[in-house]
């Protein structure tokens, strides 16, 4: 039996697969996950049949909101969700890009009212590939990978 | 339509009614009445011809304003949020026209406010009621918007109007050339809109190959005051100067339109030609302005 490095199962909480190989690390960090009570492994470079390589996250006792869900979706449009309980699957579905994001993308644009006064930013989807997201306030178009997240 | 923030909430229709309501005023065929509303016009930022402007509408309409232009004698000064200025405005004005330096202010006043917001130029980004005001010019001078050949020469990186301008445009099969400094080109995401909505567009250089085939020529100043280095400011300033020996060649509907002011770039030889309209275009904003307060203030 060829031997493989694998990731251990969970009895209950998430699984998010098949990240976009490296961009795990970001995941955690855009949906906070770092809190130490969150119980989590962490796959990073797996070989995936579907992808060649890909990154996986799984969280013991964690359920995300629909917020969460569909932030990762900007970061790795690929990413599919796994909700486990008492070690079996009870819910997969695939992560889609919002169409509009509320609040969490902070504008890059100093310029841009939502850097200045007290207002949550609205962001709208302006291309899927790749991912790129234009301010509602400001109108500035920016890659994905340009703009920080705040939750 | 409540408030006029950017071009992109304009459909084709809702363009096509303000052209056709502003030509009506124009032409004296309705008569709005604004009496017994005020209008806030607050410029952050100093303006004169739009100021002016809006001005004239309101009072040619029979309405009245008070204005304040800059922060240094307002309570912006002193610390005051934007949003508190706003609401405390609107406790006096009927509708607000907003000129601001942050990007975005006006959708945001917008949404802080229970009047209507009309946006006359938020940093960079937008100036709707002038590109509608070119709009107007162009229908006026060309009988339609339709199917223009339409250059847009001089600043285009930060020029606000040519963005909205460009955008109200590709709602109407036009066809375009852009020229200007390397460093002042189009923005790529405008080019990005125009390429999503199949509008045909070329960037040029040298634009005496493309004189005889152009309805429109937009010219915009190079604008010295968003320059950070003044040694750049004066490596482009003179980059394209448009004079009547480049307008030789021009067919007869041809058109000279500028956001105004003006520096160096239109010689005033040009103004004797007939083909210069900017002094009109000027005179159109009145009548298009006019037309924008009616539909948001609901007159008829």
């Amino acid at each position: 039996m060829k031997k493989q490095l694998k990731v251990d199962p969970i009895k209950s909480g998430t699984v998010i697969d098949h990240i976009t190989a490296g961009k795990a690390l970001q995941v955690i960090d855009l949906i906070n996950l770092k809190q130490p009570e969150n119980l989590m492994m962490i796959g990073v470079n797996l070989s995936s049949n579907k992808m060649g390589k890909k990154d996986i996250i799984k969280i013991e006792n964690r359920v995300l909101s629909d917020d969460e869900v569909n932030s990762i979706a900007l970061i790795s449009p690929n990413a599919s969700l796994i909700i486990i309980e008492d070690f079996e699957v009870i819910k997969k579905k695939k992560i889609e890009i919002p169409e509009k994001i509320k609040g969490h993308i902070v504008c890059p644009n100093p310029a841009c009212v939502t850097n200045i006064e007290k207002v949550e930013t609205r962001f709208e989807l302006a291309g899927k590939d790749p991912v790129e997201v234009r301010c509602e306030y400001c109108e500035k178009k920016y890659g994905i990978e340009e703009v920080k997240f705040r939750f | 339509m409540k408030n006029l923030i950017s071009m992109r909430d304009v459909s084709k229709e809702d363009i096509l009614e303000l052209l056709d309501l502003a030509a009506k005023i124009e032409n004296k065929e309705v008569h709005p009445d604004l009496s017994g509303k005020l209008g806030a016009l607050l410029f952050f930022e100093p303006s004169t011809r739009t100021h002016f402007s809006f001005d004239t509408a309101i009072k040619k309409l029979g309405g009245q304003s008070f204005s304040m232009s800059g922060t240094s004698s307002t309570s912006v000064k002193k610390g005051e949020t934007l949003a508190d200025t706003l609401m405390t405005i609107s406790q006096y004005a009927d509708f607000i026209v907003m000129r601001h330096k942050i990007e975005g202010a006006a959708r945001f006043a917008a949404e802080t406010v229970d009047i209507p917001v009309i946006n006359a130029g938020d940093g960079t980004n937008q100036h709707p009621t002038q590109a509608m005001l070119d709009l107007y010019s162009i229908k006026k001078t060309q009988g339609t918007l339709e199917n223009l050949t339409i250059a847009m020469i001089g600043d285009l990186r930060l020029g606000r109007t040519v963005h909205s301008l460009a955008q109200a445009l590709s709602e109407f099969n036009p066809t375009f050339y852009f020229a200007s400094p390397r460093h002042l080109q189009m923005p790529q995401y405008i080019k990005d809109e125009l390429t999503a909505k199949g509008v045909r567009f070329e960037e040029v250089e040298d634009i005496h190959p493309i004189m005889p085939h152009l309805d429109i020529m937009y010219v915009t100043r190079i604008q010295k005051e968003r320059f950070a280095v003044l040694e750049d400011y004066e490596k482009v300033k003179d980059a394209y100067i448009v004079t009547p020996e480049l307008l030789e060649e021009v067919k007869e509907n041809f058109k000279l339109l500028h956001p105004l002011p003006r520096v160096n770039e239109i010689t005033t030889e040009v103004d004797k030609t007939p083909y210069a309209y900017y002094f009109q275009q000027a005179k159109n904003g009145v009548f298009m302005r006019q037309a924008i307060i009616t539909k948001l203030m609901n007159l008829i």
